[in-house]
């Protein structure tokens, strides 16, 4: 590697936008036999905005993490070909480059906001008049008016994501990579977040790199899509509109969510069961003991159905779908089921036995990896029906349809904690699926999915729901909740809900 | 949508010892503490006992504070002291003797002069770092004390996982219960939600090193420390202090004849 620049480079490089390029850049994962990215060769000019696509494991976030500078070293992987960033090693240009990841919990590292944005300039060692200043307009920049003292750990997913580029932008990198900031927000943190680039954007004429499957939003502010291929090759390169138009349809067909091309499924009619299996009453629900939540929820879940739990991240979607699921007690009020559902249990869920639950109501939690308790995702599957006392041959043939139809049957003897975001996702609405509950109830269960595995994932959970069963799911994806969902139930930071 | 959140400092320091260093905390408690094990006696320790009382109105803890932090030492040094009581050296007329139970005039002196040492030891311990800042800590251990940033800040960002585990043990808990399984073989799930937490933990622990590594942290480049962490007047007057109760105690131990070294 190059010697690290010195100050004088440094400061005279300071702020200004950076050439990012590749040279038949190539990386492979330790252990893995195919390459994430392969013969790479791109410019990308001072200041240019580019919106990099590609369906799951095309190797977007290692074209971003090897810009960073944090792909690690050779027991990491195998490199061929070089980055550059000005023409330099991207090691060399610490600083010059600012990396946002996906997940708004991964980057707080102080536990005030000040420090949290001044921890950038201090490991480059800016002087201390000149950090505070930085932290300063970085959070200006970035629109977060929440006081240096405030706590990290406080701050709304969309915010904690502003802070993450507030303390990118501190240290004026010339090259902005983001890798999908907005994955895990809701459509209102999602647009708060894009706006603040945008205003960074203009303030700094900073090189932007997006990762984003979203692209509606950020279709505005880029002038160039990049598109890699399955196989981590380059697929495609040009102006947004230009892309999008011609190759709309092929890229969707490869998983690419594309706008004007998103996956569409056919509803099934509904079932002719509608009777009510859950009703609420005055529902308080609480994520501590004695804690209620400001709002209480009166309403009645019927079979057939698919109710989209949507709110703001924050307002209690994941809080209320765990008291519906039976796994905690309401705070206040009651959660009753019907006697079809009970089916000689008494009607409180949270006093009911564990096994019990299995095939009344069914829970995919928001992160899939806390409920893995197999080592191989056949036998992950078949825990539940197992738990039941379900015959072997049936197990089989349940836990063998699901691989198949979650496209999961290739890695049936696979460690489930190894799978792909996307594929952890699906495992544990297979799981849930495994005991063929009454009632199934998902925490975002869309996500992480490129425009393929959405489909097939969202066309299954119909047909569960056109079987007569009552599906509840909390989910952020707008398009989910329009495809699938036959009921909104909105929670809002208000007294009262719809 | 940030209006609709309260502001939530961090830490606001309000009591006369949160304006003093942490690292002339750490010193003063360690200080006490090393002076305090040499001897065995129910006078030095009493004495340090009673010169420290000033400290927890300086703390900022507040009654309520103090015992929810100090009971357990509380709880501690009477057993101490009945252990002692029980089965220490025997000295002077026995009182009471049962099986290996031996209580002595020479084992219940050597109870009271447990009893109070836990005390003098533990509570200005607890007292002195029941308020103290981990951020704060840490710029006092690295510039203050020189200690190797990379180790210090390393130590702080991994101490923040700590409320994100708590939660994900929860989580394993709950998630457990849904999948069938939380009826019985307690020792078995316990066993499986560990290796499930040092899976998650890990993977928590390289992402941040990760996002650490892309702000910087770690480069040749020699670091500044955005919030200046001095000694000060304050950290000098408080190891002074120390120094004092320790001195006056180990003196009126001394006079008195009551000072044994605990090791000769």
């Amino acid at each position: 590697m190059p010697s690290p620049v010195t100050r004088s480079d440094a400061a005279t490089h300071l702020g200004a936008p950076a050439r990012v390029s590749a040279h038949g850049w190539g990386w492979r994962h330790a252990g893995r036999r195919a390459w994430a990215v392969r013969g790479l060769d791109v410019t990308i000019e001072p200041g240019e905005r580019v919106l990099l696509l590609g369906p799951s494991g095309s190797g977007k976030s290692t074209l971003l993490a090897g810009l960073a500078g944090v792909l690690g070293g050779a027991d990491e992987g195998e490199t061929s070909g070089a980055l550059r960033i000005d023409g330099e090693a991207p090691g060399a240009a610490r600083g010059r480059v600012g990396l946002v990841l996906q997940d708004p919990e991964s980057h707080a590292v102080m536990a005030r906001v000040g420090d949290d944005v001044a921890f950038g300039p201090e490991n480059l060692g800016v002087p201390r008049d000149e950090i505070w200043a930085r932290v300063a307009s970085s959070l200006d920049a970035v629109g977060l008016a929440v006081g240096h003292e405030h706590s990290t750990s406080a701050l709304s997913g969309g915010q904690k994501q502003r802070l993450a580029l507030a303390g990118v932008l501190a240290m004026r990198p010339g090259v902005l990579l983001l890798d999908e900031p907005t994955a895990n927000l809701d459509p209102e943190g999602a647009r708060e977040v894009r706006n603040a680039v945008a205003e960074v954007l203009d303030r700094t004429r900073a090189t932007l790199l997006v990762v984003e499957h979203r692209v509606e939003l950020w279709h505005e502010l880029v002038d160039r899509v990049l598109v890699l291929g399955a196989d981590g090759a380059l697929l495609a390169d040009g102006a947004p509109d230009r892309i999008l138009d011609e190759r709309g349809a092929e890229l969707a067909a490869g998983g690419v969510w594309v706008p004007g091309h998103e996956p569409r499924i056919t509803r099934r009619p509904d079932a002719d069961d509608d009777s009510v299996v859950l009703s609420t009453a005055g529902l308080q629900v609480a994520r501590e003991r004695g804690r209620p939540l400001p709002w209480s929820l009166d309403t009645a879940f019927a079979a057939g159905d698919t109710v989209a739990l949507v709110g703001p991240n924050g307002v209690g979607k994941s809080t209320l779908a765990l008291t519906l699921a039976g796994l905690v007690p309401p705070a206040t009020g009651e959660l009753r089921v019907s006697p079809g559902l009970a089916a000689g249990l008494e009607a409180a869920p949270h006093r009911w036995r564990s096994r019990e639950l299995l095939t009344r109501l069914g829970m995919v939690f928001q992160a899939p990896e806390h409920q893995f308790v197999a080592t191989t995702v056949r036998d992950e599957l078949a825990v539940g029906p197992r738990s039941l006392g379900v015959p072997a041959e049936e197990v089989d043939a349940r836990v063998g349809e699901l691989l198949e139809r979650l496209g999961l049957a290739a890695l049936a003897g696979a460690n489930p904690f190894t799978l792909s975001g996307g594929q952890k996702r699906r495992l544990s609405v297979g799981t849930a699926l495994a005991t063929r509950p009454r009632v199934l109830i998902l925490d975002e269960p869309t996500f992480g999915q490129d425009a393929l595995s959405w489909a097939s994932l969202v066309d299954l959970i119909d047909e569960v729901r056109a079987s007569g069963r009552l599906i509840i799911a909390a989910s952020h994806d707008e398009h989910f909740v329009r495809e699938a969902a036959t009921t909104e139930l909105r929670l809002a930071l208000a007294e009262e809900t719809s | 949508m940030s209006t609709a959140l309260a502001p939530a400092p961090a830490f606001v320091a309000t009591a006369p010892l949160d304006r003093i260093n942490p690292v002339a905390r750490l010193l003063a408690a360690l200080l006490l503490a090393a002076v305090l094990v040499m001897s065995i006696d129910p006078v030095s320790a009493g004495v340090a006992l009673l010169l420290e009382v000033p400290l927890v109105f300086a703390s900022g803890l507040g009654w309520r504070g103090f015992w929810a932090r100090t009971w357990p030492v509380w709880l501690a040094a009477p057993f101490a002291g009945l252990t002692v009581a029980l089965y220490g050296r025997a000295g002077g007329e026995v009182l009471v003797e049962w099986a290996l139970i031996r209580v002595s005039e020479g084992s219940l002196h050597l109870a009271l002069a447990t009893v109070l040492r836990v005390l003098a030891i533990a509570l200005p311990g607890v007292v002195l770092f029941a308020r103290v800042d981990p951020t704060d800590l840490a710029d006092g251990l690295a510039q203050v004390l020189r200690l190797p940033s990379r180790f210090v800040l390393g130590a702080l960002a991994a101490f923040r996982l700590f409320g994100v585990l708590r939660d994900d043990w929860r989580a394993l808990e709950l998630a457990r219960r849904a999948r069938g399984i939380a009826d019985r073989g307690r020792v078995r799930r316990f066993a499986g939600m560990a290796f499930a937490l040092l899976v998650l933990s890990i993977r928590r622990g390289s992402t941040l090193a990760t996002a650490m590594e892309a702000r910087g942290f770690g480069g040749d480049t020699p670091r500044t420390w955005a919030r200046e962490s001095r000694f000060g007047v304050g950290g000098w007057l408080l190891l002074a202090a120390a120094t004092l109760v320790a001195a006056i105690a180990v003196t009126v131990a001394v006079v008195t004849g009551a000072w044994t070294f605990i090791v000769r």
